[in-house]
């Protein structure tokens, strides 16, 4: 089986069994949900400004994705399909195949809090500058889902999964999470393209750095 | 380790009395007289305890790393050992430099914490530690142990270089080298120190440097002490 084949196969392998039980979906979508509620019960008529909402922003997506981006590795561990993968799939592919996995459901995270945020904060959450705001959704969600992909591979491994994810994930994500807090509130005050730059250059080293470590150092978290 | 041990013990003896006896003036005259730095005065003393132990702390983070990455490479778990050890004292030295840090910041800038870059870097690194040790207690196997944590601790040095490099140009600080410093924003402030505190301070460094050595040597002769009686008796 060739790496690309193979991991292909692996994400339409993830795509079917998710889609099968909709379980990360509707968890994500209900998350999402939920914070948000909670947010605007906190806020009430408040009028919070662009780096408050984007703090938020940035929490909800957070929070949601430790809630279920561990699932990937954990699936496999609780239905006992671990040693199969580790026997059809190289380990770089089955990395490969989980971090395309975990950014497209960051990605449709990112997606479905823009458009509640822009429902419900209709007056504050205006982006301004598209462009800032595209380029932080999509590189924040690349570097999101590396850092969370390789922490998952090892909390899979672990007894008390659930409270371990967010602890681990924590102290890897803060540069990222200083990062796109900073872009998006540029993108909703309205400066211009070029002022995001530094960000973006943070954001694709991080991408880089992680994907390049994790791609190095998943073999010893994968195989027993 | 007698060397680390005697060692330690002298130089930190001596920087501890010379950095609090030494009288400070406004014009130096000999060997025996601290400049004074205005805005500092007094508490510029600090600086001979709380930099030596701020980067002990990231010492000891290297060196439980670089013996993860042996472990990794070897599967002897002598190397776990070490690496365990060493984060251990790691978590100490960061926690006496975020005490000391914190007083000082109290007195000199207002307040016990302000989210300076350095601040926000030793806090990440508090957490990086309270994270690995969290995932060993996890964790059951003494492979699986010795692995993870190994990765785990090489993967948090991913973000290392960010909080080093990249944050403090470009979050305004209070610590020197921080964007908007006149002296230049970078990693590698320009010491300019008057000669006989750069003497006591660099000794500083090397003494608490020994002390680690000292204590990593006491630690992993323990561990390995406590590793073989837990295999004896299964």
């Amino acid at each position: 089986m060739g790496r690309l084949s193979g991991t292909y196969a692996l994400i339409r392998k993830d795509v079917h069994s998710e889609l099968r039980t909709r379980y990360a979906l509707n968890a994500l979508l209900m998350f999402v949900v939920t914070a948000v509620a909670t947010i605007l019960f906190a806020l009430r008529s408040d009028q919070p400004t662009s780096s408050v909402l984007s703090g938020l922003y940035w929490v909800v997506v957070f929070f949601t994705a430790m809630s279920g981006l561990s699932r990937t590795f954990v699936s496999e561990e609780e239905r006992g399909t671990t040693m199969t993968l580790q026997l059809v799939a190289s380990p770089s592919t089955v990395y490969f195949a989980k971090l395309l996995f975990n950014t497209v459901l960051t990605f449709s995270m990112t997606i479905a809090v823009t458009i509640l945020y822009m429902t419900v904060f209709s007056n504050a959450f205006v982006i301004k500058t598209f462009s800032i705001f595209a380029g932080t959704v999509v590189l924040g969600s690349l570097g999101f889902a590396s850092a969370s992909t390789i922490i998952a591979a090892i909390v899979a491994k672990a007894n008390t999964r659930g409270t371990l994810y967010p602890v681990l994930s924590f102290p890897i994500l803060i540069v990222l999470l200083m990062t796109v807090m900073n872009a998006t509130t540029k993108s909703l005050d309205g400066e211009e393209f070029y002022s995001a730059l530094p960000d973006f250059q943070i954001l694709i080293g991080y991408f880089l750095a992680m994907t390049g470590g994790s791609y190095l150092l998943f073999e010893y978290v994968w195989k027993d | 380790m007698k060397f680390a041990k005697y060692g330690s013990i002298t130089l930190i003896t001596f920087v501890l009395f010379a950095g609090i006896s030494i009288p400070l003036s406004p014009t130096p005259q000999n060997w025996l007289q601290f400049p004074v730095i205005p805005g500092l005065e007094e508490k510029a003393r600090n600086i001979l305890y709380h930099v030596p132990v701020a980067w002990t702390a990231v010492v000891a983070f290297l060196v439980s790393m670089y013996y993860g990455f042996r472990y990794l490479k070897t599967r002897d778990i002598d190397y776990d050992i070490k690496s365990v050890s060493a984060a251990g004292l790691g978590f100490l030295f960061c926690f006496l430099a975020t005490i000391t840090g914190a007083l000082w910041a109290k007195f000199n800038w207002g307040s016990f914490w302000n989210w300076d870059p350095r601040e926000t870097s030793i806090f990440v690194l508090l957490l990086i530690y309270g994270a690995y040790f969290a995932l060993r207690s996890a964790l059951e196997t003494e492979e699986k142990r010795a692995a993870l944590s190994a990765v785990y601790s090489m993967i948090a040095g991913i973000t290392v270089p960010f909080f080093i490099f990249v944050m403090p140009r470009i979050m305004s600080g209070l610590h020197p080298g921080a964007k908007g410093d006149s002296e230049g924003a970078g990693p590698v402030v320009q010491m300019k120190m008057s000669p006989n505190m750069l003497v006591i301070f660099l000794l500083g460094l090397l003494g608490f440097t020994l002390l680690f050595i000292w204590l990593l040597n006491v630690r992993v002769r323990l561990a390995r002490i406590e590793y073989e009686r837990s295999t004896h008796h299964e």
